[in-house]
């Protein structure tokens, strides 16, 4: 007679990392958009007008908006994209991260005005 | 005691949804880092991957109402135009700065980056928020993702920390005041 012993392994089963990398890269656009936008209107009137959505704020308010429908419009077409997926991660986290340091630069004025 | 409705305005921007949300960053870091630094212990982490999440919403929640109040509740005060013969311009604090060049680079450096700056925060912890609710204990597996998540709470606390301490010299160099007056309490 023989005693069987059944071991019982504890699987882990990992999400893949796709809704995460488009979170990342999606707020790297965004916050991209900020400090494009900003830069734009500062060097052109027209866009400055263009930007003008609520007048009390003046273009503030039309930069902001419109970064932040880019980002989320970035952020769900790449969950629709990767949300099954893995990706690499470590080169998305390196561009995202490009793209936020720039931003927090490039919206400090000494520097945008080199533009 | 009394306080204008201003004043009130910037205090519940600054010293309400800001401030609290600088305190919250700190905790936030060393939370994900003592978290994610040491071997996860299995038997408790359920409770605290979903702490994490719903601490970094709340702090998401605290971003957006900064940006907010203080772009479309503030700034408009601040940057109210003073009428051609106005002669004090107490009560126009950009046009205020820019009268003198000891306090003009507060305006043309200090609230151009702020009022820009201010908006990578909500952008930044949204994401962190959303990452930590969606992989929650899963995030032990994702060091990538973990890595995001203490990048995007740092950035947001040197993004948030410029706008707060901009947001302080400016309210005290030219300060937005006016409106009616609120008592708090009756004098002798």
């Amino acid at each position: 007679m023989s005693i069987k012993t059944n071991k019982v392994s504890e699987i882990s089963i990992s999400l893949p990392n796709g809704s995460g990398a488009a979170a990342i890269l999606s707020a790297g656009i965004g916050s991209g958009a900020v400090a494009a936008f900003a830069i734009a209107a500062d060097k052109s009137a027209f866009v400055k007008n263009l930007f003008v959505f609520y007048k009390p704020t003046g273009a503030l308010s039309g930069e902001t908006t419109v970064a932040i429908l880019l980002w989320l419009a970035a952020w769900a077409i790449l969950e629709w994209r990767w949300r099954k997926r893995t990706v690499s991660l470590r080169r998305i986290n390196v561009i995202a991260f490009a793209f936020l340091g720039l931003s927090v630069l490039l919206t400090f004025p000494p520097i945008g005005d080199l533009f | 005691m009394e306080i204008t409705t201003r004043s009130l305005w910037t205090l519940i921007h600054g010293m309400g949804f800001g401030a609290l949300y600088l305190l919250a960053c700190s905790g936030a870091i060393v939370a994900i880092y003592q978290r994610y630094s040491t071997e996860p212990l299995p038997q408790n982490q359920a409770g605290r991957g979903r702490f994490l999440g719903i601490y970094l919403s709340i702090m998401a929640a605290l971003a957006w109402l900064t940006v907010l109040t203080g772009t479309y509740i503030i700034y408009p005060w601040y940057r109210a135009t003073p009428p051609k013969d106005t002669v004090s311009l107490g009560a126009y604090p950009r046009s205020l700065l820019l009268s003198h060049p000891t306090t003009s680079q507060w305006h043309l450096i200090g609230m151009e980056w702020k009022e820009h700056v201010a908006w990578l925060v909500p952008i930044a912890i949204t994401a962190a928020a959303f990452i930590a609710i969606r992989y929650a204990r899963d995030l032990k597996h994702h060091p990538q993702l973990r890595y995001a998540l203490l990048g995007f709470t740092a950035l947001s606390l040197f993004a948030a920390g410029i706008a707060g301490f901009f947001g302080a010299m400016l309210d005290k160099n030219a300060p937005v005041d006016g409106g009616q007056s609120i008592r708090l309490v009756q004098g002798e």
